[in-house]
């Protein structure tokens, strides 16, 4: 079947079975492979985007579901060359380590801040529970999500 | 993983799902948030061949005033339930159990509906639907029936909806702000529970129900009696696993779960009936 999905602006038109995750039409016909797949069964997070600017694992969504929506991957948030401000934190604060999960992190981090722009730390820990990082124990990814929010 | 192949149709109205599922059978599922059904067709646990999308059915994502009642339709998502402020207002229960079903990602894609016709007895708005006394409406070929939550869910995954049906509203009684609490034991932030224990008050009567306690979300009557004629919390809680099958998994045995079950129904009385 063919669809079309506005992914960080372009419009991606392509024939896909019904079958295809979102995650692979992202990384294998969209080649944008900033999405990682970590679980590959909505426990880890890393292949976390918006999906009509709302956080969604995309190995658990099917490509079709989301013809006709825009989707912003981890590639989507620069503008003019510069890192947003989560991706700017997440440098600042050093909120990675080997960077497997970041992108999924970083999409979180921006859905959640646009449901609460003043998170408290609960806040930030509670709302990236979906989202699994075995390197950093957490702690500089929640600091970066508060910075980030005191960016305006 | 890979789901198996299947046959993929966007419906864009409730008739369209019926007639879809009248001419597939069993071949076909309804596709709603796809959080639980889409794990298990990437396990192919579940194969259907013809997926009839409901995602887009916005006519059936409300949250509304029926004067006695509230009505929800069967496609309104977690996210939705979490933030509404009519829920905040008339069945804050409802609206705070929604907002522990699994992660941001999960909630603002899975719907009340799935959770219902899924019928697993881990998940947790069965059991506070059931101890709201709450009925479901459901269409089917033959027209529109309402059932009471109380005889819904027949056992683990397995619930009255027959193969042709689809659920289309649950109306739930207002039970204004009280307070309500819920213990949700699990061992990852995001998971289901091992066991869940809800306590609120509702209509003059104490309300107590158990997740993940046996086949079905358990109305937990006995710890309720109790609380009825006069026990105190801790002795009404110690009933909370009598009439219960608990499971025995990797994550806990029969008699631990048990155990829990009347930890966590103390801890959600306490705070709840104050
Ligand atoms: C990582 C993760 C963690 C989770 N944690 C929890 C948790 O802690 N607690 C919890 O309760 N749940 C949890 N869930 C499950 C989640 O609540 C799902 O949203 C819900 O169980 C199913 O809703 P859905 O809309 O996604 O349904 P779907 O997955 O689309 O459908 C589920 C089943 O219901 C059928 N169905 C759906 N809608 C209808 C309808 N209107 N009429 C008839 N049949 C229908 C489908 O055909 C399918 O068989 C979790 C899921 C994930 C992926
Ligand atoms: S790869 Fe999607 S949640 Fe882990
Ligand atoms: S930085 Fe390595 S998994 Fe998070």
């Amino acid at each position: 079947m063919k669809i079309s999905i506005s992914v960080n602006g372009d419009k991606q038109t392509h024939d896909v079975e019904p079958r295809t995750l979102l995650v692979q039409f992202l990384r294998e016909q969209a080649n944008l492979t900033g999405t990682k797949v970590g679980c590959d069964t909505s426990s880890c997070g890393a292949c976390t985007v918006l999906v009509d600017g709302e956080s969604a694992k995309s190995c658990t969504m099917f490509a079709a579901q989301a013809d006709g929506s825009a989707v912003t991957t981890i590639e989507g948030l620069m503008t003019d060359g510069k890192f947003n401000r989560v991706q700017q934190s997440f440098q600042d604060e050093h909120g990675l380590q080997c960077g497997f999960c970041t992108a999924g992190m970083v999409m979180a981090a921006v859905s959640l801040l646009e449901e609460i722009p003043n998170p408290t730390e609960s806040d930030v820990r509670i709302g990236l529970e979906g989202n699994l990082c075995r390197c950093t124990g957490y702690h500089n990814i929640v600091k970066a999500v508060m910075a980030a929010a005191r960016v305006k | 993983m890979i789901p198996a192949s299947f046959e993929y149709i966007r419906v864009d109205s409730t008739e369209q799902v019926i007639a879809g599922l009248a001419e597939y059978g069993d071949e076909a599922k309804i596709l709603a948030g796809g959080m639980s059904l889409i794990p298990l067709m990437k396990l192919r646990l579940a194969t259907p061949t013809v997926l009839l999308d409901a995602g887009r059915l916005d006519d059936l994502s409300y949250i509304s005033d029926k004067g006695d009642y509230l009505a929800l339709g069967a496609l309104t998502r977690h996210r939705d339930l979490e933030t509404s402020d009519l829920l905040a207002k008339e069945c804050a229960v409802l609206r705070g159990v929604a907002a522990e079903v699994g992660d941001n990602q999960v909630r603002h894609r899975g719907t009340i509906g799935g959770s219902v016709a899924h019928g697993d007895p881990a998940s947790d708005l069965p059991a506070v639907l059931v101890a709201l006394e709450a009925e479901f409406v459901v269409e089917g070929p033959s027209g529109s029936r309402t059932l009471a939550s109380a005889n819904f869910f027949k056992g683990f995954l397995e619930t009255e909806l027959s193969e042709t049906e689809m659920l289309t509203e649950i109306r739930v009684p207002k039970t204004g702000a009280t307070n309500w609490s819920y213990h949700k034991f699990n061992r990852r932030a995001q998971d289901w529970a091992i066991v869940g224990a809800l306590a609120f008050r509702a209509q003059d009567s104490s309300r107590v129900a158990l997740v993940n306690m046996g086949s079905v979300p358990i109305r937990a009557t006995a710890v309720e009696q109790a609380l009825a004629s006069g026990a105190s919390h801790a002795e009404a809680a110690d009933q909370a696993a009598v009439g219960t099958e608990a499971p025995e998994d990797s994550n806990a045995s029969s008699a631990y779960r048990e155990h829990l079950s009347r930890v966590l129904v103390k801890r959600a009385l306490d705070e709840a009936l104050v």
